[in-house]
């Protein structure tokens, strides 16, 4: 099969993170995937995603800043021309550091807060980060680089949509992404937590599309809707192995954040070029365009919208990765989504014993990153709502992974 | 609102680069890019800061041999979509 071109790299530079979110979107076995990539190992990966025509990097983990060869890695990206953005937990991170990073070569930061104000956020994150978080988002602003807020939404964070945006416009934001809770990883465990009810939905989906309407023109307002709540599949990461490669902090790339849960055989960067990866990893062109589409979406209108939907999601509730995602009402499986039920009382942190520091071998430069005894924050993927092409140019290579 | 008169500059959060594969002019954002076609290239590419859209579109049609009033409108156009996405900011 004849492989697309991608248009981002989406680097998971570690998955450690001293957030400790419910909805964390790295492996429930993070702890045990460590950071086996060296400085020189990421910035061959950048130059190989460029070559294949890649021209935005999303700089991601996991805390991406727990590392601490970002300078390097945005220094080399520069020079080839990548758009690249930081989503960040804000910790740790320096005013100092920021300016390095920006001064490197970094030209977006995302940063994600849990809920409008300081109690609740932190509770959520099971870290004190909110007071911090205003720090970094002041920080962002002053040094000049644009701001956008990534907000997760679930049941304990849902009814506080205006506030969150009054916090968006307050902290300088130019776009907020409040993005609905994709029950995979972390956010499938707790789902009986997590899951809201149809009218916490239906309620923020109002409010914030007045926000939109008011802000236009001032700060970009997403909400990204949750497929429980639809009907329809979300056209998950534009495609399978279409516009985005992601590689983990072991070397491992995949089509998707999540597909390391799926049977496939997964090739590492250190052992073959990503051209390679991209073009013939038998695990990238095992889902790729509309050979594999069973009924009902082989011959429906929408498998060009949606792609059949998210294949992680209809392996972790059907066990079979080739199933129709049972996110969508036409789905022989729909029932497990619309007989799942949310508000149980208690949501479990991430959790999980620190991996050891990434070794340096022979790389420079020499030093390892940081050991903090620390984890991440990263809930699920979602595709960001994408908004109709205009006649003059289309929009491409859009899409987003949800941070909370 | 995008006026004749109007100072229009990309927005700081915006960069254009050339896909390497079509060889387009790419509009790049936060987990945005826009293709460009020639005519919206030019007119970005044209953007600088001082000059207004109206002599934009006259530098413009004196360099393609097109018509100014075309370009003029399709240069508004072009920038008020943009604007209404905060990708360009009008000089006060």
């Amino acid at each position: 099969m004849t492989a697309p071109r991608p248009y981002t790299l989406v680097a998971e530079l570690t998955y450690r993170c001293a957030l400790r979110c419910g909805y964390c979107s790295n492996p429930l076995d993070w702890a045990q995937r460590h950071d086996a990539l060296a400085t020189a190992d990421w910035t061959r990966v950048l130059t190989e995603a460029e070559a294949l025509g890649v021209m935005q990097v999303t700089l991601t983990g996991g805390e991406p800043l727990q590392r601490d060869d970002q300078e390097a890695i945005d220094a080399h990206g520069r020079p080839l021309d990548l758009y690249q953005t930081l989503i960040t937990t804000g910790m740790p991170l320096t005013r100092d550091r920021l300016a390095a990073l920006r001064d490197a070569g970094l030209d977006a930061v995302q940063l994600s807060v849990q809920d409008a104000e300081k109690t609740r956020s932190d509770r959520i994150a099971g870290t004190q980060s909110f007071a911090h978080k205003r720090d970094v988002a002041a920080w962002v602003r002053e040094l000049g680089l644009p701001l956008t807020l990534n907000v997760v939404l679930h049941r304990a964070n849902l009814d506080h949509v205006p506030e969150i945006v009054a916090l968006a416009e307050a902290w300088g934001a130019e776009r907020l992404e409040l993005a609905n809770t994709q029950y995979l990883g972390w956010a499938l465990v707790n789902r009986g937590s997590l899951l809201p009810e149809r009218e916490q939905i239906e309620r923020a989906r109002a409010e914030a599309a007045a926000a939109r309407t008011r802000l236009k023109g001032r700060m970009e307002v997403l909400f990204v809707l949750p497929d429980y709540f639809t009907g329809r599949p979300k056209a998950c990461m534009d495609g399978w192995a279409r516009r985005f490669i992601v590689v983990g902090p072991n070397g491992t790339a995949l089509p998707c954040h999540a597909a390391h849960i799926l049977p496939l055989d997964w090739w590492n960067v250190r052992e073959h070029p990503l051209d390679a990866i991209w073009r013939d990893n038998p695990g990238f062109n095992a889902y790729r365009g509309e050979h594999w589409m069973p009924e009902p979406c082989r011959s429906c209108d929408r498998r060009t919208l949606d792609f059949g939907g998210c294949r992680c999601q209809a392996f972790a509730l059907t066990g079979d990765a080739g199933r129709t995602d049972p996110a969508c009402a036409l789905a022989p499986d729909h029932a497990l989504v619309a007989s799942a039920t949310g508000g149980d009382a208690r949501t479990e942190y991430r959790r999980g014993a620190p991996p050891p520091a990434p070794p340096a071998k022979g790389h420079w430069p020499l030093e390892p990153a940081s050991a903090d005894p620390d984890q991440v924050e990263s809930p699920d993927r979602v595709k960001m709502r994408a908004k109709k092409p205009r006649s003059r140019f289309r929009q491409v290579g859009n899409g987003s992974r949800q941070r909370g | 609102m995008i006026a004749p008169e109007s100072v229009v500059a990309l927005a700081s959060k915006v960069r254009l680069r050339e896909d390497r594969i079509t060889g387009r002019t790419m509009l790049l954002a936060p987990e945005r890019g826009l293709e460009l076609n020639a005519s919206a290239a030019a007119i970005l590419r044209a953007l600088d800061g001082s000059r207004t859209v109206r002599e934009i579109a006259a530098a413009l049609a004196a360099a393609h041999d097109a018509p100014a009033e075309r370009i003029e409108t399709e240069a508004i156009a072009l920038l008020s979509a943009l604007a209404e996405r905060a990708l360009v900011k009008v000089a006060p």
